[in-house]
Parts: C-alpha cells; structure tokens; sequence
C-alpha cells in the first residue's frame, strides 16, 4: 500500500473540533498585563507631543509607552530597498495612516487598558492625505518621507529579449489598463502576541502566531537592538489562519516586547477585528497596464507591463515583493521571450502592505488574462483557441522563462483541456448563446496560471539596481532552505518533527504519509510534531510557512531525514539477522532479509538495541536512531547581473473556468460554475488538495467580486467592520468541479509542488474574463476591481 | 461590580464581575473554557457562538450579567467523553475545518439548526451558514459535513 495519494482523514481534527486547540489566546502565562494601542484619528500628521501621564495614573495600568520614545530604544526596521524610511513599530513624530499605533498601554486587563488608552494625549497637526496611487505619483502632493525626496521608493525597468523589436513588428498590440482596489485574507483569529522578559539572563521569550518567514525574527531582533540568541519565539500549536498576513505581525512584537521590559511582567496583545482591519496588513492596491504584442496568429511575440503597487505608509519586509515574487513566472504558461517590466512601487497614507495569498501573482494573471481575452476578441479567436496557441508545451520542460525562472515540470495543454472538458465548456458556451438569445447577461471566463512555489528568497533583491547588488560588500541572498528531524523511540515508534508553523494545512497528516511509504510503516505508526521554537526547533531564515513551501521542502526535508534513518535501521538489522543491508528490506514494521520472510526482526527491537543496547550495535554506529535534514534547492540562485531569477523552486499550473451571470437591476454577480483543473505534482493527500483550492478560490473571488477596503479622499478608513469589509459567505461560495493532473517535479524529493495560493491566483482572471464577457453585449467593459454591484452599476451608468 | 451566576455545560459557576465584561471573555477568561473562539466582536464572523438557553446567541455581544440565572452550552459540552457528537465526527470524515478558529462557533449553530431542521436541503444549510465566516474551507465541506451530520443524526 502507498500511503501518498490517499485522502486520509486529519489527525490534526479532533482537539480543534472538542475546543481544546492551543491558539495564542490560549497560552497561559502567569498574572500577565494586556496591551491597547492608542492609534492616530489622522491619515497624515505631524505628532507634536504625545503625554501618558493621565493614561499611566489611570487605574489598573502598569506600564506605557509613546511612540517618541522609539528612536531611544529600537531601530528601524529594515526593508530589501534602497531607502531608509525610518519605520518603527510606533509613528515617532509623524502619522502616516489612520489607525497608526502611535503608543501603547499595558494594564491589568484589556478593559482597563482601552480606558486608558482614552485618557491618551496625542497632539496632531493634519497634513494633506496621500491616498490613491495617483496621489502617490503626484509630485504635489506632501512626502511621506522627506528624506527620500519622492513618494516613489522603488522604479525598475526590466528588459528581457528585444521588447521593442517584437512590438514594433506586431500585427495587433493590445493593452488593458486595470485597477484593483486593497483586500486582504483577514483570518479569523487575528494577531496574537504573549512577552516574557527575564531581566536576570535577559532572556525574552514571545509566543505570537507568527507564520514566517523567519528572515523576519533577525530583523525584529536587530529593531530590539538584542542579540538573536536571547529572542525566543514560539509559535503556538495552532494559528487560526493566515494565508501570509500574519508574516507581518512582528512591528507589534516590538512594541509587546517593550512593555514587557517595561513592567517587569509578561504581556498579552490580542488584536481586536477593528484594529485588523485599519492596522494588520493589507494586499496593495495596484494600477497595472498590460500590453500584448500578437500575430495575426494569436501568437503573443511581446509583453510589456506597467504596474505601480502602493505599499502604504512604509515598505515593511518582504515588501516590495509583492511586486517581485512573480518575476520568474511573468510570462505564465505562455512561449512568449520578449519582455519589458516597469515595476513601481509608492508609498501613501495608508496601512502598509504584505503577503496574502498568491502574493503578486493574481494580479499578473488578471492583468494577462484580461488582455488576452481582449486580444481573441479582436483576432475573432475563442478565448480558450488563443490560449493553446500560446503554452509552453509537455516536451519542453523543465522550461527556463525569459525572466529566469525554470519551470519544473508541466502538461499545461493537458490541463487546460482538462479544465474545459471538466467545465463542459462547449456546453456551455451553446447555453450562453441561449441565454444571451433571451436577453440574460451570461458570461464565460477562462483564467491560467503557473502556480509558484517554494520562493527564493533572493528574488526580492532585484527591486535592488543591480550595481547595488555588485558592489564590493554586498552579501548576495538566495535559497528557500527548511529543515525536518525523523527519529525512531526505544519502543520503536516513529517521531517527525517539523516547525512549519502550520495554520490548518493538515501538515502533519500528510507528513505521515511520506514517511510512512518511505519507512514501510502504517501513517498510524508515525507520531508528528509540527512546532515552532527558535530555540529547540532547527531552522533557517527560510522557514516557516509562505510561499507553499511545505510538501515541496519540509515534507522533502522529512523524507530526506526517513532516508537515512533507514539506512540506520538496516544496518542495525544487518547485524541482528546477519545478513548484508542490500538483502534487506524494511516493510510493515519489520526488517526482513528479501525473498526470505521467515528471516525477520521487528523495528521494535531495532530501536530497543539502538536505545537499550548500544553496546549491541555495529561498530561505527552511534545509539538512538535519528536523522535532521535541512532540504536546500539548488536551482535557487541569487538573481543574475541583468535580472534573471528563478523566483521560485516549483511551479504548479492551475486551469479554470467560471460561468457567470450579471443581473442587470442589482448589477450582483452570480457564479453560475466553476471548474478548476490543477497540477500541483505528486498529491499526497488529495482532500487536503481540494481544501487548499476550495479556500484559496474563495479568496480570489472575494478579492475579485466584493472583498474591498475603501477610504475616503482625506485617508479615513471606511472599512473598519466585517460588516463594512464583507467577505465571501456560505449563500455566495460555489461548488467547484475540481480535477487534477500530476506531473511530478523533478527537483523536490515527494515530487509535490505548492498547492497553497493555487486557485487565488486564477480565479480573479477567470471572473473577470467572465464578467467581461458577459458584458461585453451592452459594450460594457469592467476594468476596476473588486467588481461590486455599485462599481458594476456604475460602469453601466456612464 | 455584579454577581452573576451561570450554568455552564451543566456546572453551575458564581462570579463577581464588572458589568460590562462580554460573556466570550467571561466564558474565556473566568471559566477558562477556551473552546469558544473570539473572531470579530461586532457580532458578524459568529466564531463565538454559544447556546444560550438553548438558542444560539453571539458571546461578544452578550454581556456576561446578561447571562445571570441561563444556562450556556459551548463547544466543550458536544463530545460525550472520548466520543464525538456526530456533527464533530462528521465534520471530521468531511474535512469540514482546517485552522480550527471558526469552528466551534459553526458547531454550535449546526447542532441548533439540526434539531430545527433534522432534513434540510443545502440550500438552507448554505442560509444557515451565510451567518458565519471561515476564510479556509470555501464552506463546501462544512455545507457536506452539515449534511453528512443531518443523516447520521436521522438514524
């Protein structure tokens, strides 16, 4: 039996379903203080004085501190660019988005901390509000940051190929300009943060549920001004979700940090879903042009891009790699070689940006898509005709892309009529003509993507020119390295330990199941441990759990670790049964001598001789049975001198197509199907699969449809509720057909890709295309995001 | 401060409390029953749902002394022991949760809505469920495991 394939159920279910999981909120340190934060009513301002006298005398307060006391004991944070923006975790003398933290108080508990938080008295003088990216591009509208002379803090123009020369002998050059307002993934359990310091040793331990990446722990160690090795941080059993927002908790641990210092007491922070909303992170809002050079053919000979991404107030890490994560997959499944790239990133006065789901690439793909669809409407080709004559096809991989990324593997045409076989696309292309005949406003939309995974994270230094990059002094970055322990107890009992940081992947379900097929047990006989501590987990700055990286790296890891326990298990079991390691097989639990099954010893007594009896074992072998293995890829280079990079280790490809229909009183749209074909690789447990792109499609379609944070033009936030921020409910959510081809990568150990961001990217480009195209009869064209029924109505207004 | 006496899953607690204290954190922080989950607390993500005299009321917009004299049921009353209520088991064999977080609200207003309904269609299930958030599932599996639960609940 192989266990990688099958839809086992989670064992990590039964104590989230009984209410005994461990989130954050329920870690139990002893009599600690609660923090609230006193946050600026401005979008822009100069902070003339902040005063905590009436805060501090208020009762049940323990300790405060202002944001003007930051530059005395912290550093700012630092960011992958060629600007210092001077970003602490409180606004120091200036305000730059509402909701800004500009001091905190730590009580006796979180009610008498808002009291006084009340009793703060922050002098604001308003400055004008930088607020849309036209603003941002606006040379009169104030700086942010003086000291960077511009609101633009990175612009990079990256050429691959001869752009120019395969515009300039197009038949037809098509551009799309769209307009994608902020939304986020907001999980349901919001930050979370416990400090301890131990003034003694100087120890600070932090529990947070924070996902990684952990290039982020030394950054936020060197804002304490603390060496690395007295930061301690543990990442609690469960996070209640993430999808890359909570990579940007750690300004908030700073301030957390500090009052802990501060009182001489453990200190809670538990985010309320207000201050998520205004103050966490958000995915940037973007103004993107796209231009397709083609054939009379169809076939797509240039692309050119232009896309401002507006990071907010400051430019936290990762950040800009919102605008950069994509580089190694810009050109998606298609042939095309010729490409320019003119990348924008501004600040303004709104909350920073940060990961969420499909980080970068659903804009890409809907700015791509949506074009290509406009190209086949002009060429008089079907949108799914003018696709196929663009892959990339089977025989060609692995694939290196005109921007450096070397696709793994793939059977993009496969899949692609996978998709539409799956969404009976003929069929319903002949009920759209029928419905279109009777006067409804059906539309069809097909959206591709090559599905990075397992980021590099060297790409993020190409928002650096490459001068800086080859200046002597100049540490380059790469790799995407994590790591995985395999040992076996004294009673024989498997144990793989990871710190993956999960939020409710099933990490340690399908963990089991590659260790179980590699060590010829049962998934039942192989105990998990998904915990992150950096101080007993082994990590590097790569872990954590972006980017999709799990069943690519630490699964990869896990198994690379089970080799050589294995090795270790039958060397032992060489000398009990006196038989050569190559005559040995290791299956249900016992090592057996091939072809001789009567000659057996069980894994029991392997590891009680290894445990208890080492004196037993061969010579040269240590005791106990185990194996760490950190899991390095080594097609994740630095980014070459012209701007190549391989941004990514495993690409997957995600096929969809989604039926709509506009109803044209409410302007509402409904998702009449969807289908979704994928190819993520090796699956090793299709229902977690199939989890992954039912939440990863919905978040795409919120995005697309409906999710939206709004602020008025003075920088007011708007969006301050979930009943004003309106996600995706169970009434709107379809059913998706889902189908799946593996074509497994040949540069991770499992032969898995990411499958985690999959259907995040799609879907916004499918919809879109379907909305579009079910418009398209009124000469209607929607090119301003999230499409709401207002956006949608007053489209049809004008 | 205010006496409030609740019986909570069965046992009866007695606490002195500030008025305002909303019964999530009385729940949460008093009664150490960290099974009910804080979401929003405005009422709309429905992640804290509990029975409160055996209807689903939101915890966060319930004040604790609200709460005086009734009887609350959480998530940590479904279990009978080691044995799953059948919406956990099915929520279970569906893989109606990932995170976690949202669940135990989503439970509760399940196991409410079967003894309401004991034979609906996924139509009313998706109703149902339009009042609570989960941003990881999509919702189709916890819609299954609804009805998967509704099935077993009618043998």
């Amino acid at each position: 039996m192989t266990w990688v394939g099958q839809p086992l159920p989670r064992r990590e279910d039964l104590p989230l379903l009984t209410g005994r999981g461990q989130f954050v909120d329920d870690v139990q340190v002893a009599n600690p203080l609660h923090v609230a934060f006193a946050r600026s009513p401005w979008a822009h301002a100069e902070i003339r004085s902040v005063d905590l006298a009436g805060a501090l005398a208020s009762p049940g307060v323990a300790a405060g501190i202002a944001g003007t006391e930051l530059p005395g004991l912290t550093e700012p944070f630092a960011a992958g660019i060629t600007h210092r923006l001077a970003y602490y975790a409180l606004a120091v003398d200036r305000a730059r988005y509402a909701g800004e933290p500009v001091a905190a108080i730590a009580a006796e508990s979180r009610y008498l901390a808002e009291d006084a938080v009340e009793l703060v008295l922050a002098d604001y003088e308003p400055l004008e509000a930088v607020v849309t990216v036209e603003d941002a591009l606006d040379p009169a509208k104030p700086l942010l940051h003086e000291q960077v002379g511009s609101n633009v803090v990175v612009d990079r123009t990256l050429r691959y190929g001869d752009p120019d020369a395969a515009f300039a002998r197009a038949d037809l050059v098509v551009e799309e300009t769209l307009r994608w307002e902020r939304y986020s993934s907001t999980p349901i359990e919001t930050y979370g943060i416990v400090a301890d310091y131990e003034p003694a040793s100087g120890l600070l331990t932090m529990w947070a549920n924070f996902m990684g990446p952990m290039t982020l722990l030394p950054v936020l160690a060197r804002s304490l001004r603390m060496p690395e090795e007295k930061l301690r941080v543990i990442v609690p059993k469960d996070i209640g979700g993430s999808f890359g927002i909570k990579s940007s908790l750690f300004p908030y641990m700073t301030v957390v940090a500090l009052l802990a210092m501060r009182a001489g007491r453990p200190v809670k922070w538990i985010e309320d879903r207000a201050e998520h909303l205004i103050g966490s992170s958000h995915q940037p809002d973007r103004v993107g042009t796209r231009e397709l050079a083609l054939t009379r053919d169809g076939e797509i000979i240039g692309l050119r891009a232009h896309v401002v991404d507006n990071l907010g107030a400051y430019v936290r890490a990762p950040e800009p790699a919102t605008t950069y994560r994509p580089l190694g997959n810009y050109v998606g499944p298609y042939r095309v070689r010729d490409v320019e790239l003119h990348l924008v990133d501004v600040v303004s006065n709104k909350v920073p940006t940060g990961p969420n789901r499909g980080y970068g690439c659903q804009q890409v793909y809907l700015e791509t898509e949506r074009t290509l669809d406009e190209a086949a409407v002009e060429l008089g080709f079907d949108p799914a005709e003018i696709r196929r004559r663009n892959l990339i096809q089977a025989d060609a991989f692995p694939y290196e892309t005109p921007t450096g990324g070397v696709y793994d593997s793939g059977d993009y045409p496969r899949v692609l009529e996978l998709a539409l076989e799956t969404a009976g696309y003929g069929e319903l292309r002949a009920l759209q003509a029928q419905a279109r005949a009777e006067g409804c406003l059906v539309g069809i939309g097909i959206g591709l993507a090559v599905d990075p995974s397992i980021s590099n994270m060297g790409y993020i230094t190409v928002a650096l020119p490459p001068e800086v990059r080859q200046a002597p002094g100049y540490n380059p970055k790469s790799g995407a390295a994590d790591w995985a322990q395999v040992r076996v107890n004294a009673s024989g009992k498997v144990v793989v330990t990871m710190g993956t940081a999960p939020q409710g992947q099933g990490h340690e379900t399908a963990v089991a199941q590659v260790i179980a097929d590699e060590l010829g047990l049962s998934p039942d006989d192989v105990a998990t441990v998904d915990a992150f501590d950096s101080h007993t987990s082994v990590w590097s700055v790569s872990s954590g759990s972006y980017s999709s990286r799990f069943s690519g790296i630490a699964a990869g890891a896990a198994r690379k670790a089970a080799g050589v326990v294995r090795r270790q298990i039958l060397e032992i079991g060489s000398t009990l049964l006196e038989a050569a390691v190559d005559d040995l097989e290791l299956v249900d639990g016992e090592v057996r001598v091939k072809g001789s099954p009567d000659r057996s010893v069980s894994l029991r007594r392997v590891a009680g001789v290894a445990h208890w009896d080492p004196h037993g074992l061969p010579e040269g072998t240590s005791a106990g049975i185990q194996a760490s293995e950190v899991l390095h890829v080594p097609t994740s280079a630095p980014p070459t001198h012209d701007d190549r990079v391989n941004s990514s280790h495993a690409y997957g490809f995600v096929a969809e197509v989604v039926a709509v229909e506009v109803d044209p009183l409410t302007w509402g749209v409904t998702i009449l199907s969807y289908a979704s074909a994928n190819d993520a690789g090796t699956i090793i447990n299709p229902k977690l699969v199939e989890g992954q792109t039912y939440g990863s499609a919905l978040h795409g379609l919120g995005g697309a449809l409906l999710e939206e944070f709004r602020w008025d033009e003075d920088g007011q936030f708007l969006t301050g509720t979930f009943a004003d921020y309106r996600c995706l409910t169970a009434a709107e959510a379809p059913r998706i057909a889902t189908a799946h081809v593996e074509t497994p990568s040949p540069f991770t150990p499992v032969g898995a890709k990411g499958c985690g961001e999959s259907s995040s990217e799609t879907a916004p480009a499918a919809v879109a295309n379907a909305v579009a195209d079910a418009l398209r009869p009124l000469g209607l064209k929607p090119t301003h995001l999230p499409l709401t029924p207002a956006r949608l109505w007053e489209l049809a207004r004008a | 401060m205010i006496d409030v006496a609740v019986t909570v899953n069965g046992t009866r607690h007695e606490r002195r409390v500030e008025p305002r204290l909303l019964l999530s954190d009385f729940l949460r922080h008093e009664l150490s029953l960290y099974g009910t989950h804080v979401g929003c607390e405005h009422g709309v993500c429905g992640a804290c749902t509990v029975l409160l005299d055996g209807r689903p009321a939101r915890s966060c917009l319930t004040l604790a002394a609200q709460a005086d004299g009734r009887a609350i049921h959480t998530v940590e009353s479904l279990a009978d022991g080691g044995r799953l209520h059948p919406l956990q088991q099915a929520f279970h064999e569906h893989f109606g949760l990932q995170c976690g977080f949202c669940t135990p609200g989503i439970l509760i207003t399940a196991a409410f809505f079967l003894e309401q309904h004991p034979d609906p269609t996924e139509a009313e299930v998706r109703a149902e469920l339009a009042g609570h958030l989960c941003r990881c599932t999509g919702y189709a599996p916890i819609v299954d495991s609804i009805l998967a639960a509704a099935a077993a609940l009618r043998r």
